[in-house]
């Protein structure tokens, strides 16, 4: 019971680090149509999370290996009735990936053209189709006792699942525009920051109709009601909204970035902890749903992916926190000029 | 079509596009190092440029590898479902332990690599491009340790309804996987020479740059002659272990029917599957089969009418995918040591020269025909003994399968043209002439 639950709590923060580091990136790539005005602004932010991209997508993969190796059946159950949307997740991911590193290999405005496309299609739909999927599950799937999803696509664009879609875009879109303002100077700090500064409310205002809609389409609130304790976590997410707020009033960038970060932890947290010990809950039957006691591996398992992960996570996050920074200066015009850059 | 067969497609068409990557990420990054550690050392800045060149064609490759690998790991849980609640206790622990241990360590140094030029001392950046072969190397011997649980599964029992770790350390020293680790590595690093020899023979056909591409060509030739060599050698003690565990593929690749002692070795051999005999059969080498598979030329070979029908691989695919491996395999190692005793005056053998260039896509149809062997030989089994192919599909629907199937086949048709033209224009395009 003990090691299912601690493995519980890392599947969720897992995801959890997985959108902090990541959102950053999917929310430049939606921005980017709009605040990149030329060519040199494009070009400042696909570098801005150049050299970092890469690394941060491991966090699904390990999320997702996770999920795998500690509870199969959820893995299982989990890609296989949301096969559609997580499709459409992984050929967007495909684009991203290449779209950085393709675009500035060849001179032409038209090639450019194609693959500013794709950088918005790849960061976009994704950060929807994770809040689609996220608030779903929190809702719970229809799946019947053969694992055999009974809906559609049309099925997941339902009220609440949109509305944790839009959530999460406007958060990562925040996010983003914070990374931006750290990243960039000139007009366009300016207007990353002002994107940020007017989508703030309207992020917050998501939040709350996405809480509200929580009590009205799921059974998070049990957990909660069960246990108080729990609103700390909430707590923690509205400290982290306020956060952001507060100093992006005070131009502090890198401080604000860090409240989003928390924000981000903390809404997801906010489902992960309303869900326990469920991972996968059905919405046909309440007995099918897949838990953290009936869906996980052998104890064995449990044990040796522990001693794996507790040695290996705080190795990856030390060397990825160098990399950051090492790259945390701003990016500027001769940055752009080295044949490396994007 | 039904969905298995949709599934199989799809997982094929993943993999092996894939793998048209995965081999020039791992032998290149390390050709890469020695370059980048050449120039550390010598302050030569001949070695500079060969970095950044070869580097840049290194980092092409590496992000379709990369985007590539991301979908086969979901395809687990969106096709195959059935296998991964089964076995996802073992097989899934030593993907996610991949991605933990290895997989990290690559993308977030490789980033760090291709942005940290001015960041780091010349020493600080090699060493990152060391730990970056390095890492790449291992996620591949992760992953080959989960694939070869699938050929040869130890370490596990059948408990509550799925197979269930029981032996950590059987699963990670499996016999199977450490001769497959050698062979797919060498393989690997095989491909990667036959990459940087055949474009350093263009340009020393075309004289851009000779004492450029001649010293990258002998760098590779190093790395080739050793490794043609290891994987032949390898290889038939690789082929002893698969007649052990596996004889059901072993008789595939033979396309040997009846069991019998003196098995023989055909030059070429065509398989009727229907009746159950080879319709063509030319140039037996008696007792050689024997000798390769058991060491001995009089041993028993097991032939596939010993299996039923239904549990023997497809015979053709399986015996046309080895016969083209072995033979590749032997072409190239002719091929490594004429450049070998030739490597001082390689610009007066234009012909060698111009073959060297058109053998870059050999090796790389070698290594697919390996995975083909490797996969379809183990048919119909996805876990060999242990769980057949056809139960471990996902309950999913047909025109999910199908339009997923025909998305991956234009997607990935698209980017294999992309990234095939930006390898190719960098390749010919030659070396910066001056180290900015």
């Amino acid at each position: 019971m003990v090691l299912q639950n601690i493995w519980f709590f890392l599947w969720g923060l897992l995801w959890a680090i997985f959108f902090m580091t990541d959102g950053f990136v999917f929310g430049m790539g939606t921005m980017y149509p709009f605040l990149g005005k030329t060519e040199e602004e494009k070009r400042i932010m696909i570098n801005s999370v150049g050299p970092l991209w890469d690394g941060n997508e491991v966090w699904l993969i390990t999320a997702g290996g996770v999920t795998f190796a500690a509870f199969p059946d959820v893995y299982a159950t989990m890609f296989s009735t949301l096969y559609t949307p997580l499709m459409l997740i992984l050929f967007a991911l495909i684009l991203r990936g290449v779209s950085f590193e393709f675009r500035g290999k060849v001179d032409s405005p038209k090639w450019k053209r194609v693959w500013d496309t794709t950088i918005f299609i790849g960061n976009f739909a994704p950060a929807l189709l994770f809040g689609v999927a996220f608030a779903n599950i929190f809702q719970g799937i229809p799946f019947d006792e053969n694992g055999i999803f009974q809906g559609t696509l049309i099925t997941l664009l339902n009220p609440y699942g949109l509305i944790g879609g839009v959530v999460f875009v406007l958060m990562f879109i925040v996010h983003g525009s914070l990374w931006l303002a750290i990243k960039t100077q000139g007009d366009l700090q300016a207007r990353a920051i002002q994107t940020g500064k007017r989508l703030w409310p309207v992020m917050v205002g998501a939040i709350v109709v996405c809480l509200i809609a929580s009590a009205v389409f799921t059974d998070l609130y049990d957990n909660y009601l069960a246990n108080p304790v729990l609103f700390l976590i909430l707590v923690l997410a509205v400290a982290g909204l306020l956060g952001i707020k507060v100093f992006m009033g005070k131009e502090a960038w890198f401080k604000a970035w860090g409240c989003s970060c928390l924000s981000i932890v903390g809404v997801t947290f906010f489902g992960v902890a309303g869900l326990f010990p469920r991972l996968y809950p059905s919405s046909i039957n309440a007995d099918l749903s897949l838990t953290a006691h009936n869906a996980s591996s052998s104890p064995l398992t449990l044990k040796i992916m522990l001693v794996v992960v507790v040695i290996f996570i705080p190795i990856v996050l030390a060397y990825q926190t160098w990399a950051y920074k090492l790259f945390s200066d701003k990016v500027t015009e001769e940055d752009l000029s080295h044949e490396e850059a994007y | 079509m039904d969905v298995l067969m949709l599934s199989r497609l799809q997982f094929a068409a993943a993999t092996m596009f894939h793998y048209l990557f995965v081999p020039l990420t791992l032998g290149l990054s390390i050709l890469v190092a020695i370059m980048e550690t050449k120039y550390v050392r010598t302050g030569d800045k001949v070695y500079l440029r060969m970095t950044k060149f070869w580097g840049k064609m290194f980092l092409i490759n590496f992000a379709l590898g990369v985007v590539t690998g991301i979908t086969l790991e979901f395809q687990f849980g969106t096709n195959w479902s059935r296998y991964s609640a089964y076995v996802g206790d073992i097989f899934g622990s030593i993907l996610a332990i991949e991605a933990t241990a290895a997989f990290f360590l690559e993308s977030t140094l490789l980033g760090v690599w291709i942005f940290g030029w001015k960041k780091l001392s010349a020493k600080a950046h090699a060493t990152v491009m060391w730990l970056v072969a390095g890492a790449s190397s291992l996620s591949a011997v992760w992953i080959l340790i989960a694939n070869s649980w699938m050929q040869h599964p130890v370490g596990y029992v059948i408990r509550n309804g799925r197979a269930e770790l029981t032996d950590f350390f059987a699963v990670v020293t499996n016999e199977f996987a450490i001769l497959m680790i050698m062979h797919t590595l060498a393989g690997a690093y095989v491909l990667s020479s036959f990459f940087v020899m055949g474009i350093s023979a263009y340009h020393l056909l075309k004289k851009t740059d000779d004492e450029f591409f001649t010293k990258s060509f002998r760098i590779a030739l190093v790395m080739g002659v050793i490794f043609t060599i290891f994987v032949a050698v390898e290889g038939d003690i690789h082929g002893k272990d698969v007649t052990q565990k596996q004889p059901a593929k072993l008789a595939a690749m033979e396309s040997l029917w009846e069991t019998q002692t003196h098995a023989p070795v055909y030059m070429f051999a065509w398989p009727d599957e229907e009746n159950e005999r080879n319709v063509i059969e030319i140039m037996p080498i008696p007792g050689l089969l024997s000798l390769l598979g058991h060491g001995s030329f009089d041993a028993e070979v097991q032939g596939l009418k010993d299996f039923p029908k239904d549990e023997r691989p497809p015979v053709l695919i399986v015996s046309m995918a080895f016969k083209g491996m072995v033979g590749i395999g032997t072409l190239l190692i002719f091929l490594t040591l004429f450049g070998l005793w030739k490597r001082d005056k390689l610009q007066e053998y234009p012909l060698y020269l111009k073959i060297m260039m058109f053998a870059i896509p050999l090796p790389y149809i070698a290594n697919e025909l390996g995975w083909v062997l490797t996969e379809v030989g183990r048919q119909p089994w996805i876990v060999y003994g242990v769980m057949k192919t056809s139960d471990a599909v996902s309950p999913i629907l047909q025109s999910q399968g199908a339009i997923s199937l025909t998305a991956f086949i234009l997607i990935y048709g698209l980017l294999g043209a992309v990234g095939f033209y930006l390898i190719y224009t960098a390749a010919k395009k030659g070396p910066e002439k001056t180290e900015a």
